[in-house]
């Protein structure tokens, strides 16, 4: 269930509290977040839209614990990661996030196999354990057939497939979505959704994406707009939800 | 080593610039490593100098002669154990270009000073019995095919008119040592003592004499330059080693131009590599910021980039290396005469490979740190 009025119970997965990004650009101070409150459940699928520059990359990078944030906290599965210091992040994110982006970002030079293999490079698997995991990340996406395959042999949507099984390999808490479908062409964006849409009812995970695309919005549960820095409107409210937490 | 996959495809995603890059370092360890070898040719004297040999020259300079009855006096000081003495006999076989060092020595002392030098009894028998014989290395035998019972003759004009000499190659002689000084020719001092100008007769180019115990050096050699203080030939007395050193600044600051051609070497070669790999570096901004995104830590983006600028540095120094050790022998050929014999040791490899090391170390150092330092979210946003 999400919630953006801070009136959680507690026990959600994420909870964000008072959130705030102030950037600072030749001297002119843009406050990019203004105090946001968010709660996510485990399973939920949230939406974030809102024209450029609103935010929604920096809430997803607040999130990532790519970023921090100037006032607020947030929590994750009991873990206030807003006061962890950059080691302590970079271990936390390697457990708990998946990320995936609109660009792919995968390494050129290392085949869909080693790609998806690297999250797992710094855990303590053995190269058997890990083959066993990259092959089952694969086969969810759909490309067991193609784990030879450089990047340059594959189309977008298989790139965004590849990049998809990284961010699942190693079981992360959650998943960030930047934009998954926004380099694909309508067809291939759907079968990215449907993934995205099967890795939350089949395997139960927690997915936040931002997306400018109306009709990749609405397949998630949610969809939240955020306008200069604030959640603004709930585009797909749950039964009995947080009619009127929406700020 | 979990990330080898990555490094070892990072380094070949470029290959025209890999080879570039390799090839640079290979010429430039080829360079360093033949200044070190001709730094180390021109210190090899001082090298192998013995610990308990002292040198006795006049003190006006090196050209200037002592009377051999010297020898005598030197060889009654208490520490001394024996006592021989050295002529510059300077002359030329066939043409100026087959330089080679010619010693008129004492054969009776000769031995007992420098039994590093092995010549077979016979040969040196033989030797004591011809007052026209000669010794040759064996370096110096080989260059001009020499064999035993050959005449050679040597052209002087340092003592008196220019004259031919003829010697008989009584024998060859040999160093313990694979890089010891194998160029050296010998001849008689009675042979020589007979055939110059009256006013050289009698003397000796400078003394060599073996001590008892080194630690007898220093009391030895203020006795000696105290006994013939004020007289007409006053001496300077000092180590081997030394004495070796003064030879070889002779040449000039050979160490100092090295260092300064060597330094240049080095740091062309860090611009070169810290080049490659900055360049490296910033067209990988986005897939470092992923790696970290993900969960590699800053140490770890920082192994990454000097496993990568120390491969480089290892193929190139290398081949750097099997290029010396394959030119070494032909340019020390090429130059025989000109140069003291060079000579790559496994010292000069190990130096040459903690040299190539080293720069890998430090051109992958600055760029390493800067993908360290790079944050994700800026990084990301440049994409």
């Amino acid at each position: 269930m999400i919630r953006v009025d801070g009136q959680g119970n507690g026990k959600s997965l994420i909870q964000v509290r008072g959130l705030s990004k102030t950037y600072r650009r030749g001297g002119e101070e843009i406050q990019v977040l203004q105090r946001l409150n968010l709660d996510v459940d485990k399973g939920d699928f949230v939406g974030f839209m809102g024209p450029s520059g609103s935010g929604k990359t920096t809430l997803l990078n607040l999130l990532g614990g790519l970023d921090v944030p100037t006032q607020g906290s947030i929590t994750v599965d009991g873990d206030e990661i807003t006061h962890m210091s950059g080691s302590k992040l970079t271990k936390w994110r390697a457990r708990h996030v998946g990320f995936v982006f609109q660009m792919y970002n995968l390494i050129p030079v290392l085949t869909a196999y080693q790609n998806v293999e690297l999250p797992l490079l710094l855990t303590k698997l053995s190269g058997a354990e890990r083959r066993k995991h990259v092959e089952t990340a694969l086969n969810v996406v759909g490309l067991a057939d193609r784990m030879n395959h450089y990047p340059r042999q594959l189309s977008g949507g298989q790139e965004q497939r590849v990049t998809i099984a990284r961010a699942i390999v190693s079981d992360p808490t959650f998943l960030l979505c930047d934009e998954p479908t926004g380099d694909l062409d309508r067809k291939s964006a759907d079968e990215i959704m449907a993934l995205i849409e099967e890795l939350v009812g089949k395997y139960g995970k927690t997915v936040l994406m931002v997306t400018h695309d109306p009709v990749v919005a609405a397949r998630a549960h949610t969809t939240l707009h955020l306008e200069k820095g604030v959640l603004v409107e709930a585009s797909k409210i749950e039964q009995g939800v947080v009619a009127g937490g929406v700020r | 080593m979990k990330f080898r996959s990555l490094i070892f495809a990072n380094l070949f995603r470029k290959k025209i610039r890999l080879i570039l890059t390799i090839g640079s370092f290979a010429i430039a360890l080829v360079l360093f490593t033949f200044l070190a070898v001709v730094n180390s040719a021109f210190n090899r004297g001082i090298d192998i100098a013995g610990a308990d040999r002292l040198v006795i020259v006049s003190r006006i300079g090196l050209m200037q002669v002592m009377p051999v009855s010297y020898a005598e006096q030197v060889r009654a000081i208490p520490g001394v154990k024996y006592v021989t003495h050295n002529h510059w006999f300077g002359g030329v076989y066939q043409e100026e270009k087959n330089f080679f060092p010619q010693f008129v020595i004492d054969p009776e002392n000769h031995r007992k000073v420098y039994p590093e030098f092995i010549v077979p009894d016979d040969q040196w028998n033989t030797f004591l019995k011809d007052q026209q014989g000669a010794i040759a290395g064996a370096k110096t035998a080989k260059r001009f095919g020499w064999k035993v019972g050959d005449r050679i003759p040597i052209k002087n004009s340092l003592y008196g008119p220019t004259k031919t000499w003829e010697f008989n190659l009584d024998g060859i002689y040999h160093t313990e040592k694979p890089d010891g000084d194998e160029g050296q020719f010998w001849l008689q001092w009675k042979n020589f003592d007979e055939n110059v100008p009256v006013a050289l007769k009698g003397t000796a180019g400078w003394y060599i004499l073996k001590l008892n115990s080194p630690d007898d050096a220093v009391h030895v050699a203020q006795t000696i330059d105290t006994k013939f203080g004020n007289s007409s030939y006053e001496t300077k007395t000092e180590t081997e080693s030394a004495f070796a050193a003064g030879f070889a600044k002779q040449f000039g600051n050979i160490e100092f131009l090295i260092l300064s051609v060597g330094s240049v070497v080095f740091f062309t070669l860090l611009l070169v590599t810290g080049n490659t790999m900055a360049i490296s570096v910033r067209e990988r901004t986005a897939e470092l910021a992923v790696l970290k995104a993900i969960g590699v830590t800053d140490g770890s983006v920082l192994f990454l980039v000097l496993a990568e600028s120390m491969m480089i540095a290892l193929f190139g120094g290398v081949l750097g290396l099997l290029l010396a050790w394959a030119a070494i022998p032909v340019i020390s050929a090429a130059v025989t005469g000109l140069l003291p014999p060079l000579l790559l040791s496994k010292t000069m490899l190990s130096l040459g490979l903690v040299f190539a090391v080293l720069v890998g170390i430090v051109s992958g150092l600055l760029p390493g740190i800067g993908a360290m330092r790079m944050r994700v979210v800026t990084a990301l946003r440049r994409v």
